[in-house]
Protein backbone atom coordinates (compact mmCIF):
# COMPACT_ATOMS: atom_id res chain seq x y z
CA UNK A 1 0.00 0.00 0.00
CA UNK A 2 1.82 3.14 -1.00
CA UNK A 3 0.12 6.36 1.03
CA UNK A 4 1.83 9.74 -0.96
CA UNK A 5 1.71 13.02 0.81
CA UNK A 6 1.63 15.78 -0.88
CA UNK A 7 0.40 19.30 -0.35
CA UNK A 8 0.60 21.95 -3.66
CA UNK A 9 2.16 24.39 -2.07
CA UNK A 10 5.90 23.87 -0.75
CA UNK A 11 6.87 24.11 2.80
CA UNK A 12 3.70 23.08 3.75
CA UNK A 13 5.05 20.24 5.98
CA UNK A 14 5.12 17.54 3.97
CA UNK A 15 8.09 16.10 5.02
CA UNK A 16 7.67 16.63 8.65
CA UNK A 17 4.73 14.87 8.51
CA UNK A 18 6.32 11.92 6.07
CA UNK A 19 9.19 11.09 8.53
CA UNK A 20 6.55 11.18 11.49
CA UNK A 21 3.84 8.82 10.56
CA UNK A 22 6.51 6.56 9.45
CA UNK A 23 8.59 6.53 12.41
CA UNK A 24 5.21 6.34 14.15
CA UNK A 25 4.24 2.95 12.17
CA UNK A 26 8.11 1.76 12.26
CA UNK A 27 7.22 1.34 16.33
CA UNK A 28 5.02 -1.65 15.21
CA UNK A 29 5.56 -2.50 11.87
CA UNK A 30 7.63 -2.18 9.08
CA UNK A 31 7.74 0.27 6.90
CA UNK A 32 9.44 1.79 3.69
CA UNK A 33 9.96 5.97 3.78
CA UNK A 34 10.25 6.96 0.19
CA UNK A 35 11.62 10.37 -0.75
CA UNK A 36 9.90 11.04 -4.42
CA UNK A 37 10.98 15.20 -3.87
CA UNK A 38 14.10 14.66 -6.11
CA UNK A 39 14.80 17.69 -7.14
CA UNK A 40 14.99 18.89 -3.68
CA UNK A 41 15.19 15.53 -0.86
CA UNK A 42 15.68 16.27 2.26
CA UNK A 43 13.79 13.23 4.16
CA UNK A 44 17.77 12.31 4.41
CA UNK A 45 18.50 15.06 7.24
CA UNK A 46 16.44 13.03 9.46
CA UNK A 47 18.04 9.86 8.77
CA UNK A 48 21.98 11.30 8.00
CA UNK A 49 24.49 8.01 7.89
CA UNK A 50 25.87 5.76 5.56
CA UNK A 51 23.59 4.54 2.39
CA UNK A 52 23.94 2.29 -0.59
CA UNK A 53 23.81 4.29 -3.79
CA UNK A 54 22.37 3.21 -7.06
CA UNK A 55 22.64 5.46 -10.14
CA UNK A 56 19.65 6.24 -12.16
CA UNK A 57 19.94 7.15 -15.89
CA UNK A 58 17.59 7.63 -18.65
CA UNK A 59 18.21 6.39 -22.07
CA UNK A 60 19.71 9.26 -25.17
CA UNK A 61 20.15 9.10 -28.52
CA UNK A 62 24.51 8.65 -30.11
CA UNK A 63 24.61 8.93 -33.13
CA UNK A 64 26.41 7.01 -36.12
CA UNK A 65 28.33 9.52 -38.09
CA UNK A 66 29.37 6.94 -40.40
CA UNK A 67 25.90 5.57 -41.06
CA UNK A 68 24.23 9.02 -40.81
CA UNK A 69 23.35 11.08 -44.12
CA UNK A 70 22.58 14.41 -42.19
CA UNK A 71 18.70 13.50 -44.04
CA UNK A 72 17.00 15.76 -41.09
CA UNK A 73 14.60 13.24 -40.47
CA UNK A 74 15.34 12.51 -36.33
CA UNK A 75 15.35 16.74 -35.74
CA UNK A 76 12.22 17.23 -37.34
CA UNK A 77 10.47 14.58 -35.13
CA UNK A 78 12.15 15.54 -31.91
CA UNK A 79 9.70 18.44 -30.68
CA UNK A 80 12.33 19.64 -27.84
CA UNK A 81 15.07 20.53 -30.39
CA UNK A 82 17.62 17.95 -28.38
CA UNK A 83 18.83 16.78 -31.88
CA UNK A 84 19.34 19.06 -34.69
CA UNK A 85 21.05 17.93 -37.78
CA UNK A 86 23.43 20.94 -38.78
CA UNK A 87 25.80 21.25 -41.80
CA UNK A 88 27.95 18.71 -41.24
CA UNK A 89 27.09 17.46 -37.84
CA UNK A 90 24.42 16.31 -35.51
CA UNK A 91 24.17 18.16 -32.49
CA UNK A 92 22.32 16.62 -29.36
CA UNK A 93 21.76 18.59 -25.83
CA UNK A 94 21.00 16.45 -23.68
CA UNK A 95 19.63 18.59 -21.10
CA UNK A 96 16.60 18.87 -23.64
CA UNK A 97 15.95 15.12 -24.18
CA UNK A 98 13.14 13.68 -23.16
CA UNK A 99 13.88 10.20 -23.89
CA UNK A 100 11.06 9.30 -25.88
CA UNK A 101 13.37 7.09 -28.42
CA UNK A 102 11.64 8.73 -31.26
CA UNK A 103 14.72 9.92 -33.21
CA UNK A 104 15.88 6.14 -33.03
CA UNK A 105 12.76 5.50 -34.81
CA UNK A 106 12.28 8.42 -37.18
CA UNK A 107 15.78 7.52 -38.66
CA UNK A 108 15.78 5.85 -41.77
CA UNK A 109 19.14 4.17 -41.97
CA UNK A 110 19.44 3.35 -38.47
CA UNK A 111 22.04 5.35 -37.39
CA UNK A 112 20.98 5.79 -33.76
CA UNK A 113 21.09 4.20 -30.94
CA UNK A 114 20.34 4.28 -27.44
CA UNK A 115 22.90 4.78 -24.30
CA UNK A 116 22.27 4.98 -20.74
CA UNK A 117 23.00 9.01 -19.33
CA UNK A 118 22.89 9.64 -15.40
CA UNK A 119 20.79 11.79 -14.04
CA UNK A 120 20.70 10.93 -10.16
CA UNK A 121 21.05 8.29 -7.80
CA UNK A 122 18.52 6.49 -5.37
CA UNK A 123 19.87 6.21 -1.92
CA UNK A 124 19.18 3.43 0.74
CA UNK A 125 19.37 2.59 4.51
CA UNK A 126 18.03 1.42 7.16
CA UNK A 127 17.93 3.20 10.14
CA UNK A 128 16.01 0.44 12.35
CA UNK A 129 15.39 -2.59 11.88
CA UNK A 130 11.47 -1.74 10.62
CA UNK A 131 12.14 1.46 8.63
CA UNK A 132 13.79 1.42 5.21
CA UNK A 133 14.61 5.01 3.78
CA UNK A 134 14.79 5.25 0.51
CA UNK A 135 15.94 8.71 -1.18
CA UNK A 136 15.34 9.41 -5.07
CA UNK A 137 18.14 12.63 -5.99
CA UNK A 138 18.24 13.97 -8.70
CA UNK A 139 21.74 15.50 -10.05
CA UNK A 140 22.27 19.11 -9.97
CA UNK A 141 21.39 20.64 -13.22
CA UNK A 142 19.04 18.10 -14.81
CA UNK A 143 15.80 18.37 -15.12
CA UNK A 144 14.45 14.24 -15.41
CA UNK A 145 12.74 14.30 -11.86
CA UNK A 146 10.00 11.97 -13.02
CA UNK A 147 12.80 9.06 -14.27
CA UNK A 148 14.83 9.56 -10.50
CA UNK A 149 11.04 9.21 -8.56
CA UNK A 150 9.74 6.01 -10.52
CA UNK A 151 13.48 4.33 -9.79
CA UNK A 152 13.27 5.54 -6.32
CA UNK A 153 9.53 4.29 -5.95
CA UNK A 154 10.96 0.78 -7.63
CA UNK A 155 13.55 0.44 -4.99
CA UNK A 156 11.04 0.45 -2.41
CA UNK A 157 8.10 -1.59 -4.06
CA UNK A 158 6.96 -4.32 -1.43
CA UNK A 159 3.72 -5.94 -0.23
CA UNK A 160 3.74 -4.00 2.83
CA UNK A 161 3.18 -0.10 3.81
CA UNK A 162 5.27 2.68 1.87
CA UNK A 163 5.00 6.14 2.84
CA UNK A 164 6.04 8.52 -0.03
CA UNK A 165 7.33 12.22 0.84
CA UNK A 166 5.99 14.00 -2.49
CA UNK A 167 7.51 16.63 -4.26
CA UNK A 168 5.30 20.28 -3.90
CA UNK A 169 2.98 21.78 -6.75
CA UNK A 170 0.81 19.74 -8.97
CA UNK A 171 3.23 19.37 -12.29
CA UNK A 172 4.98 16.16 -13.88
CA UNK A 173 7.02 15.12 -10.40
CA UNK A 174 4.11 14.89 -8.42
CA UNK A 175 1.91 13.32 -10.80
CA UNK A 176 4.58 10.08 -11.32
CA UNK A 177 4.24 10.02 -7.56
CA UNK A 178 0.80 9.18 -7.24
CA UNK A 179 0.83 7.28 -9.87
CA UNK A 180 -0.20 4.05 -8.55
CA UNK A 181 -0.51 5.25 -5.18
CA UNK A 182 -3.56 4.28 -2.68
CA UNK A 183 -4.66 7.23 -0.62
CA UNK A 184 -3.05 10.86 -0.49
CA UNK A 185 -2.64 13.02 2.69
CA UNK A 186 -2.54 16.21 1.89
CA UNK A 187 -1.12 18.81 3.99
CA UNK A 188 -1.56 22.43 3.94
CA UNK A 189 -1.17 25.25 6.19
CA UNK A 190 -3.35 28.55 7.29
CA UNK A 191 -2.53 30.91 4.78
CA UNK A 192 -3.92 31.59 1.97
CA UNK A 193 -1.70 30.26 -0.74
CA UNK A 194 -1.55 27.04 1.76
CA UNK A 195 -5.30 26.80 0.70
CA UNK A 196 -4.82 27.93 -2.99
CA UNK A 197 -2.58 25.16 -3.74
CA UNK A 198 -4.40 22.68 -1.31
CA UNK A 199 -6.79 23.37 -3.73
CA UNK A 200 -5.04 22.31 -6.78
CA UNK A 201 -3.35 18.66 -5.17
CA UNK A 202 -6.98 17.94 -4.04
CA UNK A 203 -7.99 18.39 -7.85
CA UNK A 204 -5.21 16.48 -8.65
CA UNK A 205 -5.75 13.19 -6.28
CA UNK A 206 -9.41 13.21 -7.59
CA UNK A 207 -8.74 13.04 -11.28
CA UNK A 208 -6.53 10.24 -10.53
CA UNK A 209 -9.52 8.80 -8.20
CA UNK A 210 -7.16 8.95 -5.02
CA UNK A 211 -9.07 8.73 -1.65
CA UNK A 212 -7.62 11.97 0.15
CA UNK A 213 -7.73 13.68 3.66
CA UNK A 214 -5.79 16.27 4.93
CA UNK A 215 -3.48 17.03 7.53
CA UNK A 216 -3.13 21.42 8.62
CA UNK A 217 0.26 22.10 9.99
CA UNK A 218 1.25 25.19 11.65
CA UNK A 219 -2.34 25.76 12.42
CA UNK A 220 -2.91 29.81 13.93
CA UNK A 221 -6.05 28.17 15.17
CA UNK A 222 -7.98 30.39 11.75
CA UNK A 223 -8.96 27.70 9.80
CA UNK A 224 -12.00 28.64 8.75
CA UNK A 225 -11.54 29.00 4.54
CA UNK A 226 -9.96 25.26 4.71
CA UNK A 227 -12.35 24.02 6.83
CA UNK A 228 -15.16 24.95 4.35
CA UNK A 229 -13.19 24.12 1.32
CA UNK A 230 -12.33 20.44 2.44
CA UNK A 231 -16.08 20.20 3.58
CA UNK A 232 -17.52 21.17 -0.10
CA UNK A 233 -14.87 18.60 -1.38
CA UNK A 234 -15.67 16.01 1.17
CA UNK A 235 -12.47 15.59 2.32
CA UNK A 236 -11.79 14.42 6.11
CA UNK A 237 -9.35 16.64 8.15
CA UNK A 238 -7.16 13.76 9.79
CA UNK A 239 -4.99 16.24 12.13
CA UNK A 240 -4.23 19.51 13.14
CA UNK A 241 -0.98 20.01 14.55
CA UNK A 242 -0.51 23.44 16.00
CA UNK A 243 1.52 26.91 14.86
CA UNK A 244 4.67 25.95 17.99
CA UNK A 245 7.71 27.06 19.00
CA UNK A 246 8.97 24.00 20.36
CA UNK A 247 7.70 21.38 17.77
CA UNK A 248 9.59 24.06 14.92
CA UNK A 249 12.56 23.83 17.11
CA UNK A 250 12.88 19.96 17.36
CA UNK A 251 12.29 19.97 13.58
CA UNK A 252 14.93 22.73 13.27
CA UNK A 253 17.45 20.62 14.72
CA UNK A 254 16.96 17.25 12.66
CA UNK A 255 14.63 15.54 15.59
CA UNK A 256 11.65 13.71 15.22
CA UNK A 257 8.69 15.22 16.52
CA UNK A 258 7.40 11.41 17.95
CA UNK A 259 10.78 10.00 18.88
CA UNK A 260 10.72 13.17 21.43
CA UNK A 261 6.83 13.48 22.22
CA UNK A 262 4.65 10.42 23.36
CA UNK A 263 1.45 11.65 22.57
CA UNK A 264 2.40 12.82 18.72
CA UNK A 265 3.39 8.64 18.32
CA UNK A 266 -0.36 8.47 19.08
CA UNK A 267 -1.53 11.19 16.72
CA UNK A 268 0.34 9.73 13.88
CA UNK A 269 -0.83 6.19 14.73
CA UNK A 270 -4.50 7.41 14.30
CA UNK A 271 -3.48 9.63 11.52
CA UNK A 272 -2.56 5.79 10.04
CA UNK A 273 -5.88 4.59 11.15
CA UNK A 274 -7.94 7.36 9.36
CA UNK A 275 -5.94 7.38 5.89
CA UNK A 276 -6.35 3.73 5.78
CA UNK A 277 -9.83 3.99 6.32
CA UNK A 278 -10.65 6.08 3.61
CA UNK A 279 -8.55 3.81 0.95
CA UNK A 280 -11.39 1.23 1.82
CA UNK A 281 -9.12 -0.63 4.18
CA UNK A 282 -6.46 -1.92 1.66
CA UNK A 283 -3.66 -3.11 3.29
CA UNK B 1 25.15 33.73 -50.09
CA UNK B 2 21.69 34.01 -48.03
CA UNK B 3 21.68 36.48 -45.38
CA UNK B 4 18.88 36.25 -42.74
CA UNK B 5 17.14 38.73 -40.55
CA UNK B 6 15.26 37.94 -37.62
CA UNK B 7 11.45 40.30 -38.56
CA UNK B 8 8.27 41.41 -36.85
CA UNK B 9 6.93 40.94 -40.42
CA UNK B 10 7.66 39.89 -43.73
CA UNK B 11 8.89 42.21 -45.84
CA UNK B 12 12.19 44.45 -45.80
CA UNK B 13 10.22 47.66 -44.16
CA UNK B 14 9.28 45.74 -41.02
CA UNK B 15 10.51 45.89 -37.92
CA UNK B 16 13.62 43.72 -36.79
CA UNK B 17 12.54 41.21 -34.46
CA UNK B 18 15.09 41.18 -31.05
CA UNK B 19 14.40 37.60 -30.49
CA UNK B 20 15.87 34.49 -32.81
CA UNK B 21 14.04 31.15 -31.88
CA UNK B 22 10.74 32.56 -31.20
CA UNK B 23 10.81 35.34 -34.17
CA UNK B 24 7.86 35.56 -36.52
CA UNK B 25 9.78 35.54 -39.99
CA UNK B 26 13.04 35.69 -41.40
CA UNK B 27 13.50 37.78 -44.55
CA UNK B 28 16.29 36.43 -46.31
CA UNK B 29 18.51 37.96 -48.47
CA UNK B 30 20.59 37.03 -51.76
CA UNK B 31 23.91 38.83 -50.51
CA UNK B 32 24.82 38.78 -54.24
CA UNK B 33 22.03 40.99 -55.69
CA UNK B 34 20.84 42.34 -52.63
CA UNK B 35 17.22 41.29 -53.20
CA UNK B 36 14.81 39.65 -50.84
CA UNK B 37 14.62 36.24 -52.03
CA UNK B 38 11.68 34.95 -49.20
CA UNK B 39 10.07 35.72 -45.72
CA UNK B 40 9.99 32.54 -43.57
CA UNK B 41 6.99 31.66 -41.54
CA UNK B 42 8.86 30.99 -38.25
CA UNK B 43 6.54 27.74 -37.23
CA UNK B 44 8.29 26.83 -34.40
CA UNK B 45 7.77 30.54 -32.78
CA UNK B 46 5.13 29.22 -30.26
CA UNK B 47 6.54 26.05 -29.81
CA UNK B 48 6.97 24.95 -25.63
CA UNK B 49 10.41 24.20 -25.74
CA UNK B 50 13.79 24.03 -27.53
CA UNK B 51 12.87 26.56 -30.35
CA UNK B 52 16.29 27.64 -30.65
CA UNK B 53 18.02 24.32 -32.47
CA UNK B 54 14.47 23.52 -34.50
CA UNK B 55 14.82 27.17 -35.63
CA UNK B 56 19.06 26.68 -36.31
CA UNK B 57 17.95 22.82 -37.97
CA UNK B 58 15.56 24.89 -39.90
CA UNK B 59 17.32 27.67 -41.37
CA UNK B 60 20.67 25.13 -42.01
CA UNK B 61 18.23 23.04 -44.13
CA UNK B 62 17.16 25.99 -46.36
CA UNK B 63 21.10 26.85 -47.13
CA UNK B 64 21.23 30.39 -45.08
CA UNK B 65 24.71 31.35 -44.28
CA UNK B 66 24.51 34.26 -42.05
CA UNK B 67 22.29 35.14 -39.34
CA UNK B 68 21.44 38.82 -38.41
CA UNK B 69 19.32 39.08 -35.24
CA UNK B 70 19.25 40.90 -31.74
CA UNK B 71 20.38 38.56 -29.62
CA UNK B 72 20.77 34.39 -29.06
CA UNK B 73 20.15 31.75 -26.06
CA UNK B 74 22.42 29.31 -25.12
CA UNK B 75 21.13 26.46 -27.31
CA UNK B 76 20.70 28.69 -30.07
CA UNK B 77 24.29 29.87 -29.88
CA UNK B 78 25.66 26.46 -30.04
CA UNK B 79 23.64 25.13 -32.83
CA UNK B 80 24.94 28.32 -34.77
CA UNK B 81 28.45 27.67 -33.62
CA UNK B 82 28.82 24.28 -34.71
CA UNK B 83 26.65 24.81 -38.11
CA UNK B 84 29.18 27.58 -38.59
CA UNK B 85 26.67 30.24 -39.02
CA UNK B 86 27.91 33.32 -38.65
CA UNK B 87 25.47 35.98 -36.43
CA UNK B 88 25.49 39.36 -36.32
CA UNK B 89 23.38 41.94 -33.64
CA UNK B 90 21.23 44.78 -35.68
CA UNK B 91 21.76 47.11 -32.55
CA UNK B 92 19.83 50.21 -34.07
CA UNK B 93 18.41 49.49 -36.80
CA UNK B 94 14.95 50.39 -37.48
CA UNK B 95 14.14 47.87 -40.10
CA UNK B 96 14.86 44.77 -42.21
CA UNK B 97 16.13 46.65 -45.05
CA UNK B 98 18.27 49.03 -42.71
CA UNK B 99 19.99 46.20 -40.84
CA UNK B 100 20.82 44.24 -43.94
CA UNK B 101 22.28 47.63 -45.20
CA UNK B 102 24.31 47.97 -41.70
CA UNK B 103 25.44 43.98 -42.39
CA UNK B 104 26.72 45.09 -45.97
CA UNK B 105 28.51 48.24 -44.31
CA UNK B 106 30.39 45.64 -41.86
CA UNK B 107 29.01 48.34 -39.13
CA UNK B 108 27.45 45.06 -37.39
CA UNK B 109 29.09 43.21 -34.01
CA UNK B 110 29.30 39.42 -34.32
CA UNK B 111 27.72 37.40 -31.65
CA UNK B 112 28.24 33.80 -32.89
Amino acid sequence: MNIVVASGKGGTGKTMVAVNLAWALSQSQEIHLIDCDAEEPNVHLFYPGVKDEEPVTVKVPEVDSEKCTLCGACGEFCRYGAISVLTESVMFQANLCHSCGGCMLSCPVDAITEVPRRVGMITQSQPSPTLTVISGILDEGEIAAPAVIKAAKEAGEWDGVSVLDGPPGTACPVIETMEGADVCILVTESTPSGLADLRRAAHLAKAFGIPSGVVINRSDGDDGPTLAFCAEEGLPIFLTIPFDREIAAIQNRGAILCSEKEEWTEAFAKLYEDTIAIAGGKL
Amino acid sequence: MKVCITSKGDSPESVPENRFGRTPFFVVYNDETGEVIEAINNSSANDASGVGPKVVQMLVSKGVNVVVTGQVGGNAGKGLEIAGVPTYAFGGAKTVAEAYAAYKAGTLTRIV
